[in-house]
C-alpha cells in the first residue's frame, strides 16, 4: 500500500513484508558476495574455473531479478513495494538499525540494470582478461562491486545504502587501481577514493541528521515524517545528500577523478560508468525524492549542478584524444542529463531514471565497444592512430554505431527517447536550463562524432606491428546483446510505462501544459544534433587527422583537454593550501611542541656538560672545594650567630 | 681561668699550614702528614677549650681524635703503599683516573 502526503504528490514508503518469490531477495545481494568471498578467499586453488563462477552468479542474480520483475508486475499498482527484513544489523539507545532490503519499481529497474548490465561485462571480461595473470582476482572485485551496488540500492535504510556505498568506493578503488604496478593506475585509484571520501562526509553527515530529527534511518519512517521537519532541516538534508551525489556520480565540483579512473581495465570502466557506481548519486537524488520535494532551495542547486556537470563533461569530451577520456567526459555529461532530470521534481524523476537505463545500455556498449577496438590496437588508446578500423573489426564497428546513435539522440533509438524527455522538462520548468541543455544535445552530437570518425573512418594512421583483428566472440555477443538494447531501450517509454511503474515511487506529477508543445521540443533537439554532428563532419571527417594532437590550439581546445582545469582548481583551492598547512604543522611541531617539551631536559643536559668538569679527577681540588664548603658553612654560623 | 689565646692562635696557625701542604703538594705522604697537622690542630683546640671550660669535654674529644686518626693512618699509608707499588709514583696529580 502506498498513501501520499497531503499537499505534495510524494508517496510514502510502506511496504507490505515479502513472500513468494520475494523471500529470495537477499540471495540476489549473496550470490555475488559469495563470489567475492570464494574467489578472494580461494586464491590460486580457484584460479582455473574462477572467472567461470564469477561470470556465473551475477548471471543467477540476474535469474532471480528477472522473475521478482515479472512477478512484481503481477501485483496491484498499489502493492508493489517488499520489504524483507532479513535480521537487526545493530541496536544502540534509540537506533535500531535492521538489514532491511526493500523491493519497489525502483529498486526492481536498478537490480535488472545491474545484474543484466553487469552479467554481460563478466562474460566480455572472460575475453578481455583472458591473458592477465590475475584474472581470477580481477573477478573477484567485479563481484564485490555488484554485490556492494545491489546492497545500495536494495537497502530499506540510508545505513545499509552507506553500507552499499562504502562498498562500491571500495570495490572501485581495487579495480580502478588493478593494474597496481602502472604508478598512474594506483595515483588514480587513490584520487578516486579521495574524492569520493567528500562526498561520503556529507553522506554521513545526512546520515546523522536523519537520526537527529527522525530517531531512524529508514526510508518508511521518514517519508512519513518528512512533513514534520523544518524546511531548514529538509535543505540541509537535500544538500548533504546532493555532495554526496557528486561525489559517486562525478558531478561538478567532484568529477575530477572520473577521467583519472580510466586507469583500469576498461570492463572496469564500462561497469563503473554505465551500470553501477556513477549511477548510485542519481538512484540516492530519486530514492531521498521526499527530501527534496520539501526542499526547492537544494532542488535548485541539483539543477545548477547538473547544468554545469552537463556542458562541463561534455566539454572535455570534445577535446581528448584518448578514446576512453572522451567516454568518460560523456559520461560526466550525461550523468548530468540525469541530475538535471532528477533536480526538477516529481516531473522529472521517471525520466532521470529511464535516461540512467538507456545510457547504461549504450554507454556499457561503446566501453566495451572501446575495449575491443583497443584489443585489436595492442592496447593503444590514442584515437590519432586508429582510423578506418571499420573493416578490420566490422562487429565491434556496428554496435558500437548502435551505442553513437543512441547517445546522440538519433530519432527511433533508445537515448532519443529519454533525453528528448528531459529537455522537455527542463525548458518546461525554466528555458535557460533547456537551452543549456539542448546546447548540451548538440555538443553531444558533436564529440560523439568526432569520435566516431577518428577512430572508424578515415584513413589508417595505424602504429607500426599493429594488425587489428575482430575480438572473440565471448566478448562481440554481449556487445551485440547491448547493441540491441540501446537501439531497443525507447520501447519502456511506450504509453508513459515507466513513468507509470515508477509512481508509486516517484509520485505523479500534476498534468499541466507545455509552453512548447512536445513535438516542437522534439524537432528543434533533432535539429541541434544535427548541427553539431555536420560541425563534427566538417572540422574532422573531412580534414586529414594529425597523428601527433597539434599543439597551436584555441583556449576551448586547451582547456578541454585540461579538463577544463578541474584538476588545476582542486590542486589551487585544496591540495596545495592542504600540503602548506600540513608542512607548516609539521614545521610547529618539530620546533614548537618538541622545543617546548624537549627544552627543559635538554638545557639540563647541556649544564650537566658543563659541571661534570668539575670532577676532574685531581684529590687537591676536591681538598680545595671541601675547604670552600666548610668554610662557607662557618660564615654562615657566623652570619646567623651574629644575628 | 687561664688565657688560652696563645693556643687557639697556635691551633690556627697549624691547621693552616696543614691546610695550604694538602692544597698545594704533590707528594703523598706529605699530603698525609699535613692532613695529620690539621688534626693534631684541632686536639691542640679541643684541649685549650677544655681547659677554658674548666671540664673534659674536649679531652675526651682529642682522645677520639686521635685514636681515629691513628686507624686512619694505617688504612691510608697502606694504599699509599699500593698505589706506589703499582704505578711507581706517590703523586696524588697523577692518581687522577676516577673523573668525567
Amino acid at each position: 500500500m502506498y498513501a501520499f502526503h497531503e499537499g505534495g504528490g510524494i508517496p510514502v514508503v510502506d511496504p507490505s513484508s515479502a513472500d513468494g518469490v520475494f523471500s529470495l531477495l537477499w540471495l540476489v545481494v549473496a550470490l555475488p558476495l559469495a563470489g567475492a568471498a570464494i574467489l578472494l578467499i580461494g586464491g590460486k586453488y580457484t584460479d582455473r574455473w574462477g572467472h567461470l563462477l564469477g561470470a556465473a552468479l551475477p548471471i543467477g542474480s540476474f535469474a532471480l531479478s528477472l522473475a521478482m520483475f515479472v512477478s512484481l508486475l503481477g501485483r496491484e499498482e498499489d502493492d508493489r513495494q517488499v520489504v524483507q527484513e532479513l535480521y537487526t544489523w545493530f541496536q544502540t539507545g534509540h537506533l535500531d538499525v535492521g538489514m532491511d532490503l526493500l523491493y519497489d519499481p525502483l529498486s526492481a529497474l536498478f537490480l535488472l540494470l545491474i545484474t543484466g548490465v553487469g552479467s554481460l561485462i563478466h562474460v566480455y571480461s572472460i575475453g578481455y582478461m583472458a591473458h592477465d595473470p590475475r584474472r581470477r582476482r580481477f573477478f573477484g572485485y567485479l563481484n564485490l562491486f555488484v554485490a556492494a551496488m545491489l546492497m545500495l540500492v536494495l537497502s530499506e535504510n540510508y545505513l545499509g545504502l552507506f553500507l552499499g556505498w562504502e562498498g562500491v568506493g571500495l570495490a572501485s578503488y581495487l579495480l580502478i587501481g588493478f593494474w597496481q604496478h602502472k604508478p598512474s593506475a594506483a595515483a588514480a585509484a587513490k584520487k578516486a577514493f579521495v574524492i569520493n571520501r567528500v562526498g561520503d562526509m556529507g553522506m554521513s553527515l545526512a546520515i546523522m541528521l536523519f537520526f537527529i530529527t527522525f530517531g531512524s534511518t529508514s526510508f518508511a519512517v521518514i517519508s512519513a515524517g518528512a512533513g514534520e521537519a523544518s524546511q531548514t532541516t529538509m535543505t540541509i538534508l537535500g544538500l548533504l545528500l546532493l555532495l554526496g551525489a557528486c561525489g559517486k556520480s562525478a558531478q561538478f565540483p567532484l568529477q575530477a577523478w572520473l577521467l583519472d579512473a580510466m586507469e583500469g581495465p576498461t570492463p572496469v570502466s564500462a561497469l563503473i560508468h554505465a551500470a553501477t557506481m556513477v549511477t548510485a548519486g542519481v538512484y540516492l537524488v530519486v530514492r531521498s525524492n521526499f527530501v527534496f520535494e520539501l526542499a526547492p532551495d537544494a532542488q535548485t542547486v541539483v539543477v545548477i549542478v547538473a547544468v554545469i556537470s552537463l556542458l562541463w563533461g561534455a566539454w572535455i569530451g570534445c577535446a581528448k584524444d584518448d578514446i576512453k577520456k572522451a567516454l568518460a567526459g560523456s559520461t560526466m555529461s550525461q550523468i548530468g542529463y540525469m541530475m538535471l532530470g532528477a533536480g526538477l521534481g516529481v516531473a522529472g524523476y521517471a525520466f532521470a531514471i529511464f535516461h540512467l537505463l538507456t545510457h547504461g545500455f549504450f554507454k556499457a556498449n561503446m566501453f566495451l565497444g572501446a575495449g575491443s577496438v583497443m584489443h585489436g590496437m595492442n592496447d593503444d588508446v590514442d584515437m590519432r592512430h586508429y582510423g578506418a578500423v571499420r573493416k578490420a573489426m566490422p562487429v565491434t564497428y556496428l554496435t558500437f554505431a548502435m551505442g553513437y546513435l543512441a547517445i546522440i539522440g538519433f530519432p527511433g533509438f533508445s537515448g532519443f527517447w529519454s533525453k528528448d524527455k528531459i529537455i522537455e522538462t527542463a525548458l518546461a520548468d525554466n528555458w535557460i536550463v533547456g537551452l543549456c541543455a539542448l546546447l548540451g544535445a548538440g555538443i553531444t552530437g558533436f564529440y560523439m562524432t568526432r569520435l566516431m570518425l577518428m577512430t572508424f573512418f578515415g584513413e589508417k594512421r595505424w602504429e607500426r606491428d599493429v594488425h587489428p583483428h575482430e575480438s572473440p566472440s565471448v566478448m562481440t555477443i554481449p556487445l551485440i546483446v547491448l547493441a540491441a538494447l540501446s537501439v531497443l531501450g525507447g520501447v519502456m517509454l511506450a504509453g508513459d510505462w515507466i513513468v507509470d511503474f515508477l509512481s508509486p515511487v516517484t509520485g505523479v506529477a500534476p498534468h499541466e501544459d507545455p509552453p512548447l508543445p512536445a513535438i516542437a521540443v522534439t524537432v528543434i533537439a533533432v535539429c541541434v544534433v544535427a548541427i553539431g554532428v555536420a560541425l563534427a563532419w566538417f572540422l574532422v571527417g573531412k580534414r586529414e587527422v594529425p597523428r601527433v594532437a597539434p599543439q597551436e590550439v584555441s583556449f576551448v581546445t586547451r582547456a578541454g583537454r585540461e579538463e577544463v582545469y578541474g584538476n588545476v582548481i582542486n590542486d589551487t583551492l585544496v591540495v596545495n593550501p592542504g600540503r602548506h598547512l600540513t608542512s607548516a604543522l609539521l614545521t610547529t611541531d618539530k620546533y614548537v611542541v618538541d622545543g617546548v617539551l624537549t627544552g627543559g631536559p635538554v638545557t639540563i643536559g647541556v649544564a650537566a656538560q658543563v659541571g661534570r668538569r668539575v670532577q676532574n679527577g685531581f684529590v687537591r681540588s676536591y681538598a680545595l672545594s671541601i675547604l670552600g664548603g666548610a668554610l662557607l658553612v662557618a660564615l654562615a654560623l657566623l652570619a646567623v650567630n651574629a644575628v | 681561668m687561664d688565657d688560652v689565646t696563645p693556643y687557639v692562635v697556635l691551633s690556627g696557625i697549624l691547621f693552616t699550614i696543614g691546610c695550604v701542604g694538602v692544597l698545594t703538594r704533590r707528594n703523598a705522604i706529605v699530603v698525609f702528614m699535613s692532613v695529620e697537622l690539621m688534626l693534631n690542630a684541632s686536639n691542640l683546640a679541643l684541649v685549650a677549650f677544655a681547659k677554658q671550660h674548666g671540664n673534659l669535654d674536649g679531652q675526651i674529644a682529642a682522645f677520639f681524635v686521635m685514636v681515629v686518626a691513628a686507624a686512619e693512618v694505617v688504612v691510608g699509608l697502606a694504599i699509599i703503599m699500593t698505589i706506589f707499588r703499582t704505578r711507581r709514583s706517590a703523586s696524588v696529580d697523577d692518581a687522577s683516573l676516577l673523573k668525567y
